[in-house]
């Protein structure tokens, strides 16, 4: 792996935007010429070395480039959009929109990052170290579809309507999820390690939700089909005892699965 | 004195168009048909607080200036922005909304509506479930079963009961008594107290009591006793009311676009909607508050495709409530300058939206002082629209309808100012 070094000089209060500073597109460029690269600034457009040093190595073959942002860009927006092969580390927080529309490669961030991550993501993997805000693998404002491929790891809570419109690959959030998680889902997993508020599965179609914590509230659209135990997801076999949910029946013709930690859900159970 | 008949009242989203106007030496000196709201809306357009020359803040008090230079400083400081905002709208006419549009354009800044802090969920919902809509006049005509959620029409919208549901109509001839009026709502609001059904859900869980109406309409039974805090089988009987009307509307407001949900609230309650369709004709109406917020919605989309939030920053129009919506940009310190037209963010906004309005130029195109002005570096005062100036604004059913010119005033009106402001502004970029 060649690493590419760009490290934040300042962050302005008119957020800047990465659109075009991954691996696929500075692949071939010398590290001058990604020193160039345009960059938004607002309604400006300004070279990437206004805002950033970069040193380092490139690679012709950008599945051979490690981009490490070293240090906080917590408002730079649309890190990693599009990316389809190679590396992104951030060494830091970042704000809205960290892979979105992302097709392949890996992200990391390690601290936390603002909302619609990983929205429209198609593959690769969306690694969150903090916390992340709403939609985290959600659609396009308006979409029916949502994240259709790819792996997004949230390590500390996630906001609201994570897994919007979602219709394959997998969301796993290692702490809580706040409303309506797996909103209008389609397809794909979404695992919720923590506790999940209310109104999870809201007119979900298709998909399977896991809610290793607590639901709060949980909706009268579902049927309640008992508990189960050790299912498997995706091939990996979770052996706790889970109640078990379809739904949502306000969405005609659904086949969604909520499954709900039976320890901590006694309250949702009819 | 002059009776002007057919008067439109520049208050409220009702938009009622038969307001008899009484002027003698061009001042109006009374209305008919108007309410209390109405009344005082063309009665005060000449309060004490009415500004009549541009000001600029000099030092820290405002200083009467000529229209030529708070043209100028406006367009320079907008010219020499990085993300301006271009807010508010709801209280102008449609024709300078369009010249803002082409504004924000040029600038590659951001315009959004007051529908940011009302009815823009309603507007995500309608983008992701579609627009079930009618017409105030099919409601009189035809609805026999009116459902008011999250709204207090009584007091917010006072005429729009008397007009549309207690009148009579073609096929509703003895009015009130055709119609079944069902009220949800947390509160026993007045509104409430004149519904023959009151659903007084939990607050902040309507959408919990919209699943379960939509579960019961697919043939699902509820599995808990109580929904939102209401019996199951309350919810059942509903389901049958609402499944016997022969044309039902539901009317709806911020009691649920700002609640919990928001535009999943909307969203499950425009499913609602459409899913009654199997059992009779149903439509909605938002109940709009200003009455052209309506209005820039339109002229917004038709111009950029989006209705509001709208950002030029990368020169086409991009759109995200959350990130391009005037809170996300103010409560994020990205805005820095703003300008307002024809609303009052000042009252309305958080404290935090406040906090950077009082770090960043703030200009107001606005005829009275009002907190906004307080905070604002330059105030130009345009004609007062449907009194002093005509245009067209859209009623909360998305009928356009033309404002009134009553009396004669020096001021400019919205439009010809915004058309100085952009002019200039062209200059200014230009020359850069
Ligand atoms: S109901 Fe609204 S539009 Fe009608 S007179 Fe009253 S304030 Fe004006």
């Amino acid at each position: 792996m060649n690493e590419i070094i760009l490290t934040p000089k300042e962050q302005p209060s008119v957020p800047l935007e990465l659109l075009n500073v991954n691996p696929d597109t500075v692949a071939g460029k010398s590290i001058d010429e990604i020193r160039q690269i345009k960059i938004a600034h607002g309604n400006t457009e300004v070279e990437l070395s206004e805002f950033f040093n970069v040193k380092g190595e490139s690679s012709e073959n950008p599945s051979e480039i490690r981009i490490v942002i070293d240090g906080d860009v917590y408002n730079t927006k649309r890190i990693g959009y599009g990316m389809q092969s190679g590396e992104i580390l951030v060494k830091g927080n970042a704000s809205m929109y960290v892979g979105t529309e992302m097709k392949g490669g890996k992200i990391v961030v390690e601290g936390n990052v603002g909302s619609w991550a990983g929205r429209d993501m198609e593959g690769g993997e969306l690694i969150i170290m903090g916390n992340a805000g709403d939609y985290v693998g959600s659609a396009y404002r308006g979409d029916w579809r949502g994240m259709s491929g790819g792996k997004i790891t949230v390590h500390g809570n996630a906001g609201n309507e994570i897994g919007e419109y979602m219709l394959g690959g997998k969301i796993e959030v290692k702490g809580n999820a706040t409303t309506l998680a797996g909103i209008h889902m389609n397809g794909g997993v979404l695992v919720i390690h923590g506790d999940a508020t209310t109104r999870v599965g809201g007119e979900m179609m298709n998909g399977t939700i896991i809610v290793k914590g607590r639901i709060d509230e949980f909706l009268p659209g579902f049927k309640y089909h008992g508990i189960e135990k050790n299912i498997e997801i995706d091939g990996e076999v979770i052996d706790s005892s889970f109640y078990k949910f379809e739904g949502d029946f306000a969405v005609k013709g659904c086949g969604g699965i909520v499954y709900a930690n039976a320890s901590k859900n006694g309250h949702i159970v009819p | 004195m002059e009776l002007v008949k057919d008067v439109p009242c520049p208050f409220c989203g009702t938009l009622c168009d038969d307001i008899i106007v009484k002027v003698e030496d061009n001042e109006i000196i009374g209305t008919i048909n108007a309410c209390r709201i109405g009344h005082s809306k063309f009665m005060d357009h000449k309060s004490a607080t009415r500004y009549t020359k541009p000001l600029i803040r000099k030092n820290g008090s405002l200083v009467e200036v000529d229209m030529d230079e708070a043209i100028d400083k406006t367009a320079e400081i907008l010219a020499n922005s990085k993300r301006p905002l271009l807010f508010g709208w709801s209280s102008t006419e449609c024709e300078a909304m369009g010249i803002g549009v082409n504004l924000a354009e040029e600038l590659k800044g951001v315009i959004d509506n007051t529908a940011t802090v009302c009815h823009g969920p309603s507007l995500l919902a309608v983008q992701d479930t579609g627009y079930p809509v009618s017409t105030l006049g099919e409601v009189k005509n035809r609805a026999d079963v009116v459902i008011y959620w999250g709204c207090n029409p009584f007091h917010a919208h006072p005429r729009h009961i008397g007009r549309h549901v207690f009148s009579r109509g073609f096929f509703r001839n003895r009015g009130r008594s055709d119609r079944t009026v069902i009220v949800v709502d947390p509160r026993k609001s007045d509104t409430a107290k004149l519904a023959d059904i009151h659903l007084q859900v939990d607050s902040g869980r309507d959408y919990e009591l919209l699943d379960a109406l939509r579960s019961v309409m697919n043939g699902h039974e509820i599995p808990y006793e109580t929904v939102a805090g209401i019996p199951r089988d309350t919810i059942y009987q509903a389901v049958d009311i609402l499944g016997k009307a022969q044309f039902g509307i539901l009317f709806f407001g911020m009691g649920i676009t700002m609640t919990a949900g928001k535009n999943r609230n909307i969203d499950a309650g425009i499913c609602t909607i459409q899913e009654l369709n199997q059992f009779a004709k149903y439509t909605l109406i938002p109940m709009r508050g200003h009455y052209n917020v309506n209005g820039f919605n339109q002229v917004c989309t038709w111009q950029t495709g989006y209705p509001f939030c709208v950002d030029f920053a990368t020169g086409y129009p991009r759109y995200n409530p959350g990130e391009s919506g005037s809170n996300d940009l103010l409560q994020n310190k990205e805005a820095d300058s703003m300008m307002v037209v024809g609303s009052d963010p000042g009252a309305h906004f958080p404290q935090k939206a406040l906090e950077r309005m009082a770090e960043i130029p703030v200009i107001a195109i606005e005829p009275h002082r009002t907190p906004t002005t307080e905070l604002a570096d330059i105030i130009i005062p345009p004609a007062f629209v449907g009194v002093e100036t005509e245009g067209t604004a859209y009623r909360m059913d998305s009928i356009p309808i033309r404002m009134k010119k009553l009396v004669e005033t020096d001021l400019l009106s919205d439009k010809e100012i915004m058309e100085k402001i952009l002019e200039r502004t062209k200059e200014f970029i230009a020359s850069k």
